[in-house]
């Protein structure tokens, strides 16, 4: 046995291999930002590209990546020794929330049918728009695109990377059939969602017998066309200029507007736009909640059985006599429905839509959403859509950062950076999403609630 | 004919440049088995590497006739150089302690990490268009029929040489070097290959070490061809790499060389014959009927299904 070290010299030769780790870390920072950081290309006033020498920013860089590392490594030591380290939730949070999920199920459902009177209450009549649509109606249509695609990623296991190829289809249809043809947001909700399934149906019948990976790039594939043929069909869609002036959707009839057949005249308010916002706001707050209905009864039904049977082991199902494609493409229509109907919201909200609004970024990050949330967890995903919808929204609202960085520091630039480092930095902390534990649904006498490391991932 | 010769020409060289990026793609999924979403956004910050590297070499040496030969070379070692680091940064940080982990989390974390470098390039060198003057301009005339004349220019033939002689110095050193005799190892049984004393954690680092370097190359190529790179230039050929990878069987080199051909062969002769619009539908749609009918590609081993 070695002979035992006394504890100064100890904590000595630990500071040392801390300090050692950071300064190796601050190296490599210093080589990743010699190149792209140390010189700033910027073209001057003769339009010739010219080099800005930027070492006070590499220096910072270093220097904060010399202190970060320092500080986890001497952490990591501790927990070494054997001591307990900082958690930012105690073992065991969300078991324990999953055990009274009912009561936080009701409770939040409450909270989501009050939002508009808090907003109200707490941010004013002004105030209240940019909460209620920025923050309710923005993460609830991510939250129904989340639930959605949970469909087929989390329950039946299908790794489906061009989910937004049917959020446009539904958006399309309604923006066409809307314009030319005068139909209804009513009628045409439906109708976007069997639309959308339809593609689903047809691009899911030939690759569905794909596994794993390829199914995934297929369907990346098949996004990809979708939004070209929407680019450069100009006579159809309008290409990159899309379709602008897309019927609002109305109140049984009442249009929010203005004028004397308006919402607001016909119910004795004062005009304010903020009705719209509103209805819009429970409008995309029922969708989603028949979503998750949809979803969680299905769950209990022999196609939704079959789904995550099929996630588990595939080869066990054809040989216990599931019709592996028929199940497949249940869940992949019915997911696309969904993508639909989002899609038709969206349109009717924004008003305007072009294909700029369905590139593949939004597939990743609705994917992004369920795996991050746990796949196959309803309150997972509507976290993880929180979190990282509102999270980037809250971003926009930090200018009180410019009395720290000065006049041209623009927080809104940092946005879409803080979001891809933020996934990284959540998966690898939890790899298997927030809230990773599986209730099922059946059971012999008990419900057992499965631990992650039990849940296989599906195969394809 | 001249017309054909003539496509067959451009579409080798964007080929070549599909095809060092896509070996990136296939070597990565050969090993671990996850498709390296952020290596079309590698790419993109090798050509920024490149292009600011490219403008200080070429501030020292002037832009000579034989300097601009020089200056490509120089720049094209630090380029391979700085980006393997970046590559070797984010499969240390992003992809290693997933190592293991079920299936989805590294490919999430690599979205993570291609929305993360669009928007740190954006940040740091601006989102707009950034561009070098044009060099290596003059061509050779091949054949110079009265309607049309079939010429290859230098920096054609300096891409397609630079991508033949990399790929030919890469292959051996999977090939026939012990450190490919690891990867290959490696690919096939990362527990065995551990077993037998490999190193499997840095064979997987050199691994994206090496893509890096290609696409770096891929990067550098892609610069002299174009002159021009904008911070979101990483995601279109990032997905036509790798959908080149998946066209020649994902896992084999050769056959990310010959899928990365092919494609930039189908884009050209698309956009040459028919209509440029639907170029990139055509090689998607091609992507989507081969691994409908062919799901291992062309060189891949079909996968046997183990109970």
């Amino acid at each position: 046995m070695a002979t035992p070290v006394s504890a100064p010299a100890a904590r000595q030769a630990n500071m040392m291999a801390a300090l050692k780790e950071a300064a190796f870390a601050a190296l490599i920072t210093f080589g990743l930002c010699i190149p792209i950081i140390a010189w700033g290309t910027r073209q001057n006033l003769d339009n010739v590209l010219v080099l800005d020498p930027r070492w006070d920013t590499v220096a910072w860089a270093v220097a904060i990546v010399f202190v970060g590392r320092f500080l986890m490594a001497l952490r990591q030591q501790k927990k070494g020794e054997g001591r307990t380290i900082v958690r930012i939730l105690p073992h065991g949070t969300f078991a324990r929330l999953q055990g009274h999920s009912r009561l936080f199920s009701l409770v939040g459902l409450g909270f989501l049918i009050t939002f508009p009177i808090i907003a109200i209450t707490l941010a004013g009549w002004g105030g209240a728009l940019k909460w209620i649509d920025n923050f309710g109606v923005q993460i609830l249509i991510y939250v129904m695109l989340g639930w959605g695609l949970n469909i087929v990623v989390g329950l039946a296991g299908l790794l489906d990377l061009g989910y937004v190829a049917f959020y446009a289809v539904g958006a399309y249809s309604y923006a066409l059939l809307a314009k030319n043809f005068g139909l209804s947001f009513w009628i045409l909700l439906p109708m976007a969602g069997i639309l959308a399934a339809f593609w689903g149906m047809l691009l899911g019948f030939p690759v569905l017998r794909l596994r794993g990976d390829y199914l995934a790039i297929v369907t990346l594939a098949f996004g990809e066309i979708i939004r070209l043929v929407l680019v450069n069909w100009v006579d159809f869609s309008g290409g990159y200029a899309g379709i602008s002036g897309i019927p609002r959707p109305t109140f049984f009839g009442i249009p929010f507007t203005a004028a004397d057949n308006g919402f607001a005249a016909v119910f004795g308010l004062e005009f304010s736009p903020l009705y719209r916002t509103i209805f819009l706001y429970y409008v995309i707050l029922c969708l989603a909640l028949l979503t998750a209905f949809v979803t969680l009864r299905l769950r209990r039904l022999p196609v939704g059985r079959a789904w995550e049977a099929l996630r588990e082991d595939e080869i066990a199902c054809r040989s216990l006599g599931i019709n592996t494609t028929n199940t497949k493409l249940t869940a992949f229509s019915l997911g696309a429905m969904f993508g639909g109907f989002a899609g038709s919201f969206f349109a009717a909200r924004q008003g305007f839509i072009s294909p700029e609004s369905f590139v593949f970024m939004e597939s990743a990050v609705i994917l992004a959403i369920v795996v991050l949330g746990g796949m196959g967890s309803l309150w997972g995903c509507a976290i993880a859509a929180t979190a990282m919808i509102g999270g980037t929204e809250l971003l926009r609202e930090l200018e009180w950062l410019k009395v720290i960085f000065g006049a041209d520091f623009d927080p809104t630039k940092y946005r879409m950076l803080i979001f891809g480092f933020a996934m990284v930095v959540i998966m690898i902390w939890k790899p298997r999403g927030l809230i990773s534990t599986r209730e099922p649904t059946a059971f012999i006498k008990e419900k057992k609630a499965i631990s992650a490391d039990l849940v296989q991932e599906g195969h394809g | 004919m001249e017309v054909f010769l003539q496509q067959l020409i451009n579409g080798l060289t964007l080929g070549s440049i599909y095809g060092l990026i896509a070996i990136g793609y296939t070597m990565v999924f050969g090993i671990i088995g996850m498709v390296n979403f952020a290596h079309g956004d590698v790419f993109m910050l090798s050509a920024f590497i490149a292009l600011i590297f490219f403008m200080l070499v070429t501030a020292v040496i002037g832009t000579g006739a034989g300097m601009i030969m020089l200056a490509l070379i120089v720049v094209l070692f630090l380029a391979m150089f700085f980006t393997s680091l970046w590559n070797w940064t984010i499969e240390r940080v992003a992809y290693r302690p997933l190592r293991g982990s079920f299936r989805l989390a590294p490919l999430i974390s690599a979205i993570g990490m291609s929305i993360f470098l669009t928007n740190f390039v954006q940040v740091v060198q601006g989102p707009r268009n950034k561009s070098v003057p044009p060099m290596l301009n003059s061509s050779i005339t091949l054949i110079d029929s009265a309607t049309y004349s079939v010429s290859i220019s230098y920096k054609q033939i300096v891409i397609i040489v630079t991508t033949a002689v990399l790929l030919g110095v890469f292959w051996y050193i999977v090939q026939k070097t012990p450190l490919g005799r690891a990867q290959r190892a490696c690919e096939q049984d990362r527990k065995m290959a551990g077993l037998l004393g490999i190193d499997v954690d840095r064979t997987i680092s050199i691994t994206f070490v090496m893509g890096a370097a290609l696409a770096a190359v891929a990067g550098v190529m892609y610069l002299v061809l174009y002159g021009v790179v904008n911070f979101a230039d990483g995601f279109t050929p990032g997905v036509k790499a790798f959908t080149a990878a998946v066209l020649g069987g994902i896992g084999s080199l050769p056959g990310a060389v010959i899928g990365g051909l092919l494609i930039g062969l189908i884009e050209v002769m698309w956009s040459a014959y028919f209509t440029i619009d639907y170029k990139d539908v055509a090689a998607f749609c091609i992507l989507a009927v081969v691994l409908v009918f062919m799901p291992s590609g062309i060189l891949g081993r079909p996968e046997v299904e183990k109970v």
